[in-house]
C-alpha cells in the first residue's frame, strides 16, 4: 500500500469531465448545428455551421507517447498561432481548431517547422493506432512504437497527401490479443511455438484452474513436474495463441526467435458502402527485427503500392480485394497463398467459397 | 553491441547507451525516442534518473527482443482499479525505473482540451511522474505512463483536484470513447457527450470498484462512419442513425455533378450504394429510395454539401464487440435498430438499457467472458428475452437456414408480431 499523508484523501468521483469547458467557442455555439464540411487541402478541414460560422481544423501527426516538452511545444504553437483549443483524434493526431482562415497557413508553417507533419485527412494514410509494447506492456512480443515510427517514416508522403483510393487505416499490435484493433493493414505479433513452461514458478505465480480454463483449445492440463505442481501442454493441440501467458507469466510464449510478425489486410470499421469487416491474414513468420523491421516495411509497402495503383476511388482495401479477388491480390503483392490462409477456427467453413465464382 | 550484452551498459555519468533506440530518431515522423531523451536529459528534474533507466531497459528489450515488465496490484485510496502496475524484472540493472506504473485517466468526452488544461496535466506529471503521456490508449484513456508506487496516489490526487478521474482496468466498466460528434460534425446524429457522460458517470461504481466477470466497454459514434471503432471494439456500441429521408439539396447535387463529372458521380455515388437505392436523374438531380437505404453514410461522405442525415435522429445499439481473447474477434450485432435520442427521457431510456445489459452481464457471464461470448453461448433469442426486446429483422443478415428448431409456439409468436405491427401503425395514425 502507498505511503500517504496521515489522513487519506477520498477521491472525488467526478467521472468523465464535461468537454464543453474545453471546446472551441464556435463548437459550443454551434453544438449540433453544423451544415457541411469540406477539405480545402490535406490536413485541413473546414466545417460550416447552419448560421454560416466557419471552423477551421488543422490536423498534425504526433508520436502518441509524448514527453511534456513535446506537449508544451504543441501548446505554445496552439497559443501563438491558434486559439488554444485542441483535440486528439482516435488515432492520436492533434487537431487545432481556429475561427479564422488566415490563421491556417501560419499554423501549418509553425507545426511543420517543429517537425509535426500536417495531414491524415481524407484519402490518406493516417497515424497508426497501436499498442504499448516493450515500453510498458507486461506481455508484449514487440515494440509497436518502434514499428510505427519506421512505418510512418516510410509512409510520411502518404500522410501529408490525399492520394490513396480511400482512407488507409493501419494498426499494430504487440500480441495476438490485438489491442491495436482491426485495420486495412494490421501488423501483429504472431507466436510460432508453444510456451516454454518455467515449472519452478507455476505453483507460486499461477492459479492453475484459471490457466487451464483460459486455453481456447483445451491443450493445457495440471501436472506434477519434478515434484512440483505445474501445468503441461499438449503441443500437438496448442495453437500458440499466448492466451495462457497473461494469467500465468511462467508460460513463456515470447522468445527472441519464435515471436514473429504477421500482416493482415481488409479490416474496416466504417459502415460506409460495405458492412464492417475483420482483417484477413496475408503473410506470417516475418522476423521481429528491431529497430527497423525492414521485412515488415517491405511487405507493407508492396501492399500499399498495389492498393494505390489498382483500387478505384472510395474503395477500401477489403472492398478492392473483394472486387479483384484474392488470387489477384496475392499475385499483385508477390505474396504466397498457403494452407495457413484457410481458416480452421469456429465458423471457418463460412469463409470458404461455396460457389462457382472463380477469379482467373 | 550484440544481443544480450549489457556488461558495459552505463557510462561514467551513469547514462545508459541506447544504440538501438538511437536509430529511431531519424526520419520525418516525430520520434518518441527523442522525447524520451529530452526527459532523460532534463538535469535536476525528479524524473530524469527514472527515464535514464527506462531507456536503458527499453534498449535492452530491443536487443533481446523481450519485454521485462510484470504486473502487480496497486490502486488509490477508495478505488480498486484504474492503475496499471508495472514492476521491472531487470531492476538490478535499471533500479530507478523499477516501478513504472500507468495512471489511466478519463479524458473529456470527445477528446477536447485547451492548451491551458494540457499544461496543467503536464505540470502534474512532471512533478510526480515520468513526464511521458500518451494521448490516448486504445480504450480511450489518457495514459500517464511511469510513476512510482508512492507517487501514484499523489499524482491521482492532483489530477482529481482539477476535475479528472481514474478510468477502468481489470474486470470492470472501462473508459469509454466518443467521436467529435455535435462539436464539429454535421453527420453526428445524437449528442455523444450527453450519452457518453450520462452512462459512464451513472455506473462509475462498476469502474472504480471492479466486480464484473470481465471488462465491459461503451463506445459512441455519431454516425455509421463509426470513427471510434465501436462495432469492433465495444461491448455496447451506440451508432448514430436516422429514420426519415436523407436530406437532399438538389442545387448542390447539380454543382457536384458539374464539378466532378457525371461518370465520376455515377461511379462513386450511384454504383457504390450498397442497396442500389440511388439513381442520377437526367437533369443531374438525385433520386433516393429511402426505404431501401441502410444509412451506411457513403453518399453523404462523398457529397457533404448536397446530402445530409434526416431529421428524425437517434441511434442503433449493437452488443457484443470484442478483440481476440479467447474465442476470436467478434463484432457487435444489432440489438436495438433505433432508439430516439432527443429528450431527457430518451437518454434515460438509453441509460436504463445500458444498466440492464450490465446487470445481465454481471449475472450471467462466466469469469473472463465478454458479453458477446455469453450471448454466443446462450443464443441471441435468450438474450433478447432477458432484455425484453422483440425480435426484429434488422437483427439478422437473413433468417435461420437450419431447420433444427422447435416451432410449436410459432403461431403465438406470429400473433405477437402482428399485434405489435398493428399497434405501431395505430400509433402513427393517432400521432
Amino acid at each position: 500500500m502507498n505511503e500517504m499523508s496521515k489522513k487519506p484523501r477520498m477521491p472525488d468521483e467526478v467521472g468523465v469531465p464535461d468537454p464543453m469547458q474545453y471546446m472551441h467557442p464556435l463548437s459550443v455555439k454551434n453544438y449540433g448545428q453544423w451544415d457541411y464540411h469540406d477539405r480545402p487541402k490535406p490536413g485541413v478541414l473546414r466545417h460550416v455551421a447552419k448560421n454560416g460560422d466557419q471552423l477551421w481544423t488543422v490536423r498534425a501527426g504526433t508520436q502518441r507517447q509524448m514527453d511534456v516538452y513535446t506537449i508544451r511545444k504543441l501548446c505554445d504553437i496552439g497559443d501563438q498561432y491558434a486559439e488554444g483549443f485542441v483535440r486528439f483524434t482516435t488515432r492520436s493526431n492533434i487537431e487545432y481548431m481556429v475561427s479564422d482562415e488566415a490563421m491556417v497557413e501560419p499554423l501549418i508553417a509553425e507545426l511543420n517547422a517543429n517537425g509535426f507533419p500536417i495531414g491524415g485527412t481524407g484519402a490518406s494514410v493516417t497515424m497508426i493506432s497501436h499498442t504499448q509494447g516493450w515500453l510498458h506492456c507486461d506481455i508484449p512480443g514487440t515494440d509497436a512504437s518502434g514499428v510505427v515510427k519506421g512505418l510512418m517514416d516510410m509512409l510520411h508522403s502518404e500522410f501529408i497527401k490525399e492520394e490513396m483510393p480511400n482512407r488507409l487505416r493501419i494498426t499494430t499490435s504487440c500480441c495476438q490479443i490485438n489491442c491495436g484493433g482491426q485495420g486495412d493493414i494490421a501488423i501483429n505479433v504472431q507466436y510460432t511455438k508453444p510456451p516454454k513452461i518455467n515449472h519452478d514458478l507455476v505453483a507460486n505465480v499461477c492459479e492453475r484452474p484459471a490457466v487451464v480454463a483460459r486455453c481456447p483449445v483445451a491443450a493445457i492440463r495440471p501436472a506434477m513436474v519434478n515434484g512440483k505442481a505445474s501445468l503441461e501442454i499438449d503441443e500437438k493441440k496448442c495453437i500458440c495463441c499466448g492466451a495462457c501467458y497473461p494469467p500465468c507469466p511462467p508460460m513463456q510464449i515470447n522468445s527472441a526467435e519464435s515471436t514473429k510478425i504477421a500482416i493482415w489486410v481488409g479490416g474496416k470499421h466504417s459502415n460506409a458502402r460495405s458492412k464492417p469487416t475483420f482483417h484477413k491474414l496475408v503473410v506470417a513468420n516475418l522476423p521481429n527485427n528491431a529497430p527497423h523491421w525492414p521485412e515488415v516495411n517491405a511487405v507493407v509497402l508492396r501492399i500499399v503500392k498495389a492498393y494505390k495503383k489498382d483500387a478505384k476511388h472510395w474503395e477500401r482495401m477489403g472492398e478492392w480485394i473483394e472486387r479483384i479477388g484474392w488470387s489477384r491480390f496475392f499475385e499483385m503483392t508477390d505474396l504466397a497463398f498457403t494452407k495457413h490462409h484457410i481458416d480452421t477456427w469456429t465458423g471457418a467453413r463460412k469463409t470458404m467459397n461455396a460457389s462457382a465464382h472463380v477469379h482467373f | 553491441m550484440k544481443d544480450g550484452d549489457t556488461k558495459n551498459d552505463a557510462d561514467q555519468s551513469g547514462m545508459h547507451p541506447t544504440p538501438m533506440l538511437d536509430q529511431l530518431e531519424d526520419g520525418p515522423w516525430p520520434s518518441f525516442v527523442t522525447g524520451l531523451k529530452r526527459l532523460r536529459d532534463s538535469k535536476g528534474e525528479q524524473y530524469a534518473p527514472m527515464m535514464n533507466d527506462l531507456m536503458g531497459q527499453l534498449n535492452h528489450s530491443y536487443e533481446n527482443r523481450t519485454g521485462y515488465w510484470k504486473g502487480g496490484t496497486l490502486s488509490v485510496f477508495g478505488y480498486g482499479g484504474g492503475i496499471i502496475p508495472r514492476f521491472s524484472e531487470v531492476a538490478d540493472k535499471y533500479p530507478e525505473s523499477k516501478e513504472f506504473h500507468t495512471l489511466r485517466i478519463m479524458p473529456p468526452a470527445g477528446f477536447h482540451y485547451t492548451t491551458d488544461l494540457l499544461r496543467q496535466l503536464c505540470d502534474i506529471w512532471e512533478k510526480h511522474g515520468s513526464g511521458l503521456i500518451a494521448f490516448h490508449g486504445q480504450s480511450g484513456d489518457i495514459m500517464f505512463q511511469g510513476c512510482t508506487s508512492e507517487n501514484a496516489q499523489i499524482a491521482f490526487d492532483a489530477m482529481n483536484e482539477i476535475g479528472f478521474d481514474l478510468g477502468g482496468a481489470g474486470p470492470a466498466l472501462r473508459t469509454a470513447m466518443s467521436c467529435v460528434g455535435h462539436a464539429r460534425c454535421e453527420q453526428s446524429c445524437f449528442d455523444g457527450v450527453k450519452a457518453h457522460r450520462g452512462i459512464i458517470n451513472k455506473f462509475l461504481d462498476e469502474m472504480h470498484r471492479p466486480s464484473l466477470p470481465y471488462k465491459f466497454k461503451f463506445k459512441f459514434s455519431g454516425c455509421g462512419n463509426d470513427c471510434v471503432n465501436a462495432i469492433h471494439r465495444a461491448d455496447f456500441a451506440v451508432i448514430g442513425t436516422w429514420r426519415d429521408d436523407i436530406k437532399i439539396n438538389q442545387e448542390k447535387v447539380k454543382e457536384h455533378v458539374a464539378e466532378k463529372g457525371r461518370k465520376y458521380t455515377i461511379d462513386t455515388v450511384v454504383s457504390m450504394c450498397p442497396t442500389r437505392a440511388i439513381s442520377l436523374n437526367d437533369d443531374d438531380t438525385l433520386e433516393i429510395d429511402n426505404k431501401s437505404c441502410v444509412r451506411c453514410m457513403h453518399c453523404i461522405n462523398v457529397m457533404t454539401k448536397a446530402l445530409s442525415p434526416g431529421d428524425d435522429r437517434g441511434a442503433s445499439i449493437m452488443i457484443g464487440g470484442k478483440r481476440s481473447l479467447k474465442v476470436g474477434d467478434l463484432m457487435g450485432t444489432m440489438i436495438k435498430p433505433f432508439i430516439k435520442l432527443e429528450t431527457e427521457e430518451d437518454f434515460e431510456e438509453l441509460e436504463d438499457f445500458a444498466e440492464a445489459c450490465i446487470e445481465f452481464f454481471a449475472d450471467n457471464a462466466l469469469e473472463h467472458e465478454r458479453i458477446g461470448e455469453t450471448i454466443d453461448r446462450i443464443g441471441v433469442p435468450a438474450f433478447l428475452e432477458a432484455m425484453e426486446i422483440d425480435a426484429d429483422p434488422n437483427m439478422v443478415n437473413h433468417p435461420r437456414t437450419s431447420s433444427y428448431v422447435r416451432t410449436d409456439d410459432f403461431d403465438e409468436e406470429s400473433a405477437k408480431w402482428f399485434e405489435r405491427k398493428a399497434a405501431e401503425s395505430g400509433m402513427v395514425v393517432d400521432g
